[in-house]
């Protein structure tokens, strides 16, 4: 008994350290403003992570991720509460951090539709912007309390998504991608020429209100003064937690086993008996729901919505993500966001390359490395679990 | 509606499906070799258009002024380029990856796809704006009744037509066309012919490359304006006009260009709401027919082994 406790004790340090040590990487990269500084520290972390990589440090980390990911999960949210703390009054970096998070949550739905069912998407941009366009519409116009437009957000992206069901479900392959792309066209040119939602130049979204309470007053406490930025950041960890949890539950279920059946030999799992429609639809519907509720709150965050937010590139951008980060790992999803939103925003020498970079950098990754960064391990029923 | 604004609308469809029509017979080309769709396709294109505006402005600044010269100085640049482009892409990201699972295949093509049209929205000068195309064919016009038959116009459909009435003859006629088929056909048996595989994929995709880059000058005469964002309207367009009639057949292509083109014409003309919403038409018409016949109208022979 004691030598297990022992060694529980000795597997989560590697994930503990790594994790402090990221925290502590990321709130300097945040607070560094000076350029050269910037370069200077992202190299180096490269550096330390092919040089861990080289001396085999890395693979305990791995090993304590998948065996004591609950704990290590726990973890993760008192370092990034940690982070919200460390900025709590400025205004960028907690936007920033807002979008790293909700742009964790949509590509955790694209993973789903991806990594599991193998559900082709290339318009997540454009359900991240049924979300935004459906929080801005029903603040402006109606009293619906601000969490239900949560809700009704994410509900709207599933619907619209189902309109796109029949050729979804109907093609396959090269042929299901066309879909989507053309939906994505569809849906930036149909935003652009609708005067009803504010034609190019967009509209504004108001701020989130609960309970009277509202997300756009910044909060003091006590004489400190916190941003109202940190409102946002607590809801969209709140929103962070439970797609975390429901897409780590439903990959351990029967219903992700299911799912992966289907990726991996749509036949083959016809033949036992699997309903392939439903499950298609599921995953389909249920990682547009994820866009589309991030989307939502995001919108509110940002408290503006144009049609250049959500064009093709930045479907692509997400589908970078999944790719960079090893489809179908909600941990890789996780660190690639960090890297693919932060660093082009810290990084002003590249703002204006980043949809070429991301790009060329999927490229490299197909080419080299097509598991992504961090790969999808083998499936754990429950925590130690040996297969 | 009378008879010469209906010629009009008629010369201006036959315009977008020559258009498509060249763009979809590439799709088609690479689809039979190698069955792979390359999404990257419509950006060579843009590739390939913003090629010949550069040796136009090139030509201009030493002096040279013969619209004629111009032309096909453009012309071979954007094709010559062109051609080479899509042999590499098809020799450093296609065949590498072709025991890779499709969605690899996929991808790589979409984001070699942005990587182009990336490049030229930010490398070429001011490339982020729409560019105006030189005019430089005869800009004389017929006048018969309403409908005014410009004579530009009418070249570029002649040539248009030529192109793909040569393409035909080269696949059907020459020994380089009867390779492409046999490859398309059945790529061992064609391997134990004596066909060089590889070598006829990088003439393949070297063809439906410089089909692209014809396509794109032609857009650029007609519209006399280019921008980055061409390529991928028209490589979806393209696409959705080679699944329309068919993947695999070079007839199927060119029929589901044109039909593309009609269908989008009536939906600028007939369709009650603003002509704003034509493009909103368009990929509404490409979903609804990926759902009424998800692989085109005359369907691949399909019989999957498992």
């Amino acid at each position: 008994m004691a030598r297990s406790a022992n060694d529980a004790r000795r597997s989560l340090l590697p994930g503990a350290a790594t994790l402090v040590l990221v925290t502590i990487l990321l709130i300097i990269l945040l607070r560094v403003e000076n350029q050269k500084a910037i370069i200077a520290l992202l190299a180096l972390s490269v550096g330390a992570v092919i040089a861990a990589n080289r001396l085999g440090l890395l693979k305990p980390v791995a090993h304590s991720f998948s065996e004591r990911e609950d704990m290590l999960g726990l973890l993760a949210i008192v370092a990034m509460l940690a982070i919200g703390a460390v900025f709590h009054e400025d205004h960028f970096v907690l936007l920033l951090v807002c979008t790293v998070v909700l742009y964790t949550v949509a590509t955790l739905g694209l993973s789903i539709q991806f990594g599991y069912a193998g559900v082709l998407n290339f318009a997540g941009a454009s359900f991240f912007g049924i979300g935004a366009y459906t929080a801005a519409v029903l603040n402006q116009h109606t009293a619906i309390p601000h969490l239900l437009v949560l809700l009704i957000g994410g509900l709207m992206a599933a619907l619209v998504g189902s309109l796109l069901l029949l050729p979804v479900l109907r093609t396959r392959g090269h042929y299901a991608a066309l879909v989507t792309i053309a939906f994505a066209l569809l849906f930036k040119t149909f935003l652009e020429v609708s005067e009803v939602l504010g034609g190019p130049q967009g509209i504004q979204v108001r701020g989130m209100t609960i309970l009277g309470w509202s997300f756009n007053d910044n909060i003091e406490i006590g004489g400190v003064e916190l941003s109202f930025y940190l409102n946002y950041f607590i809801m969209s960890m709140i929103i962070v937690v439970l797609a975390f949890v429901l897409v780590r539950r439903l990959e351990r279920s029967w219903i992700g086993l299911n799912l992966d059946a289907l990726r991996l030999d749509e036949t083959a799992a016809g033949c036992f008996g699997l309903n392939i429609v439903r499950w298609k639809i599921t995953a389909f519907l249920l990682g547009n729901f994820l866009i589309g509720v991030a989307g939502t709150l995001h919108g509110m965050v940002v408290g503006f919505v144009q049609p250049n937010n959500y064009t093709f590139a930045d479907s692509l951008v997400l589908v970078s993500i999944l790719l960079l980060g090893g489809i179908g790992n909600p941990w890789g999803v996780a660190v690639a966001t960090v890297i693919v939103v932060i660093v082009p925003e810290k990084l002003q020498v590249i703002q204006e390359y980043r949809f070429l970079l991301y790009a060329a950098l999927v490229v490299v990754v197909l080419l080299f490395r097509p598991e992504g960064l961090l790969p999808r391990p083998v499936r754990r029923y429950f925590p130690g679990w040996q297969p | 509606m009378d008879l010469g604004l209906v010629a009009q609308y008629t010369m201006n469809g036959l315009m977008l499906g020559m258009m498509y029509a060249l763009v979809a017979v590439g799709f088609t080309l690479f689809f039979g070799v190698l069955d792979v769709i390359k999404f990257s396709h419509g950006d060579v294109l843009t590739v390939g258009a913003f090629t010949a505006l550069a040796s136009f402005i090139g030509l201009q600044s030493i002096g040279l002024t013969s619209d004629a010269v111009e032309l096909l100085a453009m012309l071979v640049a954007a094709i010559g380029a062109m051609a080479l482009l899509g042999a590499l892409i098809a020799r450093a990201f296609i065949l590498p990856l072709r025991s890779a699972p499709a969605l690899n295949t996929l991808l790589i093509t979409l984001m070699l796809g942005t990587v182009l049209r990336e490049s030229v929205r930010l490398f070429y000068p001011d490339g982020a704006n729409p560019k105006p195309f030189p005019r430089l064919l005869p800009a004389d016009s017929i006048n018969i009744g309403n409908f005014n038959l410009r004579l530009d116009n009418a070249i570029l459909l002649t040539v248009g037509a030529l192109v793909i009435v040569g393409l035909q003859l080269l696949l059907s006629r020459t020994k380089l066309g009867l390779a492409i088929r046999a490859v398309a056909q059945d790529e061992e048996t064609a391997k134990t012919m004596g066909v060089n595989f590889n070598a006829i994929v990088l003439t393949t995709f070297a063809i439906g490359s410089a089909l692209a880059a014809f396509a794109g000058l032609m857009n650029g005469l007609y519209y006399n304006e280019i921008n980055f964002g061409i390529g991928l309207y028209l490589g979806v367009v393209g696409f959705s006009a080679a699944i329309i009639g068919g993947l695999g057949s070079i007839y199927g292509a060119i029929l589901g260009g044109f039909l593309f083109a009609g269908l989008q014409t009536i939906g600028a003309v007939a369709l009650p709401f603003a002509s704003a919403y034509k493009d909103v038409f368009a990929f509404a018409v490409v979903i609804a027919l990926m759902a009424w016949r998800p692989t085109g109208l005359i369907p691949e022979k399909l019989s999957e082994r498992v």
